[in-house]
């Protein structure tokens, strides 16, 4: 008797502990605080992507000064259960805009906007867009461009190594301006290429680098989330080209510049347009005039003549007056992709799945 | 040359699969299958770590590695030696937790350098005489003293296990602890002596990635390579020297894609990262087909030895 009571008496704490509980959650909701969910790929301080969106995040938070409140998960499986699931317990802490920033969550974001009519979604990267559901991304391309031409001045063996994470477009995309750049001050040099399968793998990043640097590569790029490329470049006494965040401090012995991500302009705005009450779907994508995207400044391994040729560059493409993707351009079969005087549309760009000529490598 | 760059490459990828295997083999010829290897490599790599960047001290650092695999190992070995409980599942309890451990303890210390006096350390020395034999020089003797240990320890644990009593009585619990238990062998003793020391060589293993491997501290740094050295062990047929071969093997197909990408072969990136697993497979075949008892699992692998149903 005494047991059943005793369990009867729990199922009562309990209860009321619960309801308690529900109480104070709607108390909290009805403050005029907007609940913001971010998702990450990775964690959220891995020196790289991840952690440009986190910067973002803190910016936006401190503009706004306790009237958002963020909700973060960090290292979101790239699947679209996970993702969903992300989403369902966002919503029920109360998010009315959730950021996904890795392109995987695509189908899951779509699937959850769905689900969740009520609710904006942004996802960074993709396609895939709704009535309460807008992509944003910016043109990396332009500073991957800069990022080209200090490495095409750097080389002396004339092959540079990029190690890339995932054949996707935004990749190869990257891949083909920074040739492009490389191409415009070094037209003898290789752009060597190695697929890593992986946004974040310090271990598979660094082997992939080491393997470039033995057979002949003297500069490194890449398209990974961790500095491990670079720290395979400092083993080999090589010079590296940085991603997301600059490195100057990091890696300083290596570091020459990198192209840089600015989020926090973005997140501010769409964040204030849910405030205001006018938030609409749409595909944001901004280039260096938007601030989203810039070169890091270069440090003093660069050599020399790299900053005149940068800031000639930086100031046409500002204007408008110089393409990335200007004809006339030919993939690596020599078939040309874009006739002189043209210029590859923006659809064209986003699906883009060759290389131009000086890369070697597969797409695949 | 390219090709003895590429394999002093797989050496070193294999390396901490090789620590990892050789654990496993002891713990599974003591008839305890551990799927908590992923779990107590992840344990040794942040403590590891921890104790390097703290102390900065390698040796210190090594044997912190080594007793954080081992308590991981303790955990294992008390449940499943003293309270019976399932080997699968406490297992893999074990490499959640571990990898929860790591992500909990690792938090303050992601980004952070290894000590200079650590990375000197274990620097890649050749080794006078033999490191100038062509070619096998430049592969297996131009590398850092944790590789040179771990070539030590593949011939250690196979006098051990074959060569000493107490590597018979070790084997003799895996294929029939019923029957040692009635020569006189202290059953349990063994057991935790073999799953602590098949834990300390996991740590080590997993140190081996955050100390020498890698000069910044990540986030997981082992990223499931405990699972690989749990299918090596079968790869390598319960054997010390063959799980040398099959973890360089295993490491050269780690890498193996990034070496062939410049070639643009008609083959998927993704094939690559699947070998591993697709060899396993193809030797859990043979070997169910093995009559030799030799090359088989030890017969009382993941059961749990009751001494009262004798």
């Amino acid at each position: 008797m005494k047991k059943k009571l005793g369990v009867l008496m729990l199922a009562l704490i309990m209860i009321v502990v619960s309801v308690a509980g529900c109480s104070s959650g709607s108390t909290s909701k009805s403050n005029q605080v907007t609940k913001v969910g971010f998702m990450y790929v990775g964690p959220a301080d891995d020196g790289g992507w991840s952690q440009v969106h986190d910067q973002g995040r803190a910016k936006m938070v401190e503009h706004f000064n306790g009237k958002v409140e963020t909700v973060v998960k960090e290292n979101v499986a790239e699947e679209k259960s996970a993702v969903v699931s992300t989403i369902r317990d966002m919503v029920d802490q109360g998010c009315t805009i959730i950021f996904g920033t890795s392109y995987g969550f695509m189908e899951g974001m779509a699937e959850a906007a769905k689900e969740f009519p009520d609710v904006k979604f942004e996802h960074c990267s993709g396609y895939m867009t709704a009535d309460n559901m807008a992509t944003y991304f910016g043109r990396i391309e332009e500073p991957r461009y800069l990022s080209g031409i200090v490495a095409g001045l750097t080389t002396k063996s004339n092959k540079i190594a990029y190690v890339a994470a995932m054949p996707i477009p935004e990749v190869v995309r990257g891949i083909n301006a920074f040739a492009r750049g490389v191409k415009s001050v070094n037209p003898d040099a290789t752009v060597n290429v190695s697929w890593t399968n992986t946004w974040y793998d310090p271990t598979v990043e660094k082997a992939a680098a080491e393997a470039l640097i033995q057979q002949g590569c003297d500069v490194t790029a890449q398209h990974q989330d961790s500095t491990a490329t670079m720290e395979a470049a400092k083993e080999a006494g090589k010079l590296s080209i940085g991603y997301d965040l600059s490195a100057a401090t990091t890696m300083p012995e290596v570091y020459m510049t990198a192209p840089l991500w600015d989020y926090s302009g973005y997140y501010i705005d769409r964040v204030q347009a849910v405030i205001d009450g006018n938030w609409k779907t749409g595909q944001y994508w901004g280039g260096m005039n938007d601030g989203i995207v810039s070169l890091d400044t270069l440090t003093s391994l660069a050599p020399g003549s790299a900053q005149s040729k940068v800031d000639t560059a930086t100031a046409a493409i500002k204007s408008g007056t110089l393409k990335v993707f200007a004809g006339e351009i030919k993939d690596q079969t020599g078939t040309v992709r874009v006739n002189a005087g043209a210029e590859l549309t923006d659809d064209a760009q986003l699906s883009m799945d060759w290389f131009v000529d000086n890369v070697v490598g597969s797409v695949k | 040359m390219e090709l003895v760059f590429f394999l002093c490459a797989a050496v070193k990828a294999g390396t901490c699969l090789l620590y990892a295997t050789l654990g496993e083999i002891i713990s599974e010829k003591v008839g305890h299958l551990n799927l908590g290897v992923e779990g107590m490599m992840q344990m040794g790599a942040v403590i590891g770590f921890i104790a390097g960047f703290t102390f900065g001290n390698p040796i210190a650092a090594v044997l912190c590695a080594a007793l954080a695999g081992a308590a991981g190992a303790l955990i294992y070995a008390l449940l499943t030696v003293s309270f019976k409980a399932n080997q699968t599942v406490t297992g893999l309890t074990l490499s959640i937790f571990g990898v929860g451990f790591a992500a909990f303890f690792g938090r303050d210390f992601v980004g952070k350098k290894v000590p200079e006096a650590i990375t000197t350390f274990f620097q890649p020395v050749r080794l006078p005489g033999l490191g100038n034999i062509p070619y096998i020089g430049d592969i297996f003797f131009n590398q850092s003293v944790y590789v040179y240990f771990s070539y030590l320890l593949v011939i250690a644990i196979y006098i051990y296990l074959y060569k000493t009593k107490w590597g018979l009585n070790t084997r003799m619990i895996g294929e029939n602890p019923v029957a040692a238990d009635a020569s006189g062998i202290s059953v349990d003793k063994y057991k935790y002596f073999n799953i602590l020391l098949s834990g300390a060589l996991c740590g080590l293993g997993g140190a081996f990635l955050s100390l020498v491997y890698i000069s910044v501290y990540p986030v997981d740094v082992v990223g499931g390579r405990g699972w690989i050295a749990v299918c090596l062990v079968i790869f390598a047929m319960w054997n010390p020297g063959k799980a040398m071969l099959g973890a360089y093997f295993f490491g050269a197909l780690d890498i193996a894609s990034f070496w062939l990408q410049k070639y643009s072969l008609p083959v998927s990136i993704y094939l690559f990262t699947a070998l591993p697993y697709l060899a396993t497979v193809f030797v859990l075949v043979f070997t169910s087909m093995r009559k030799n008892g030799n090359k088989k699992e030890p017969a009382w692998l993941g059961k749990n030895y009751f001494k009262e149903d004798r």
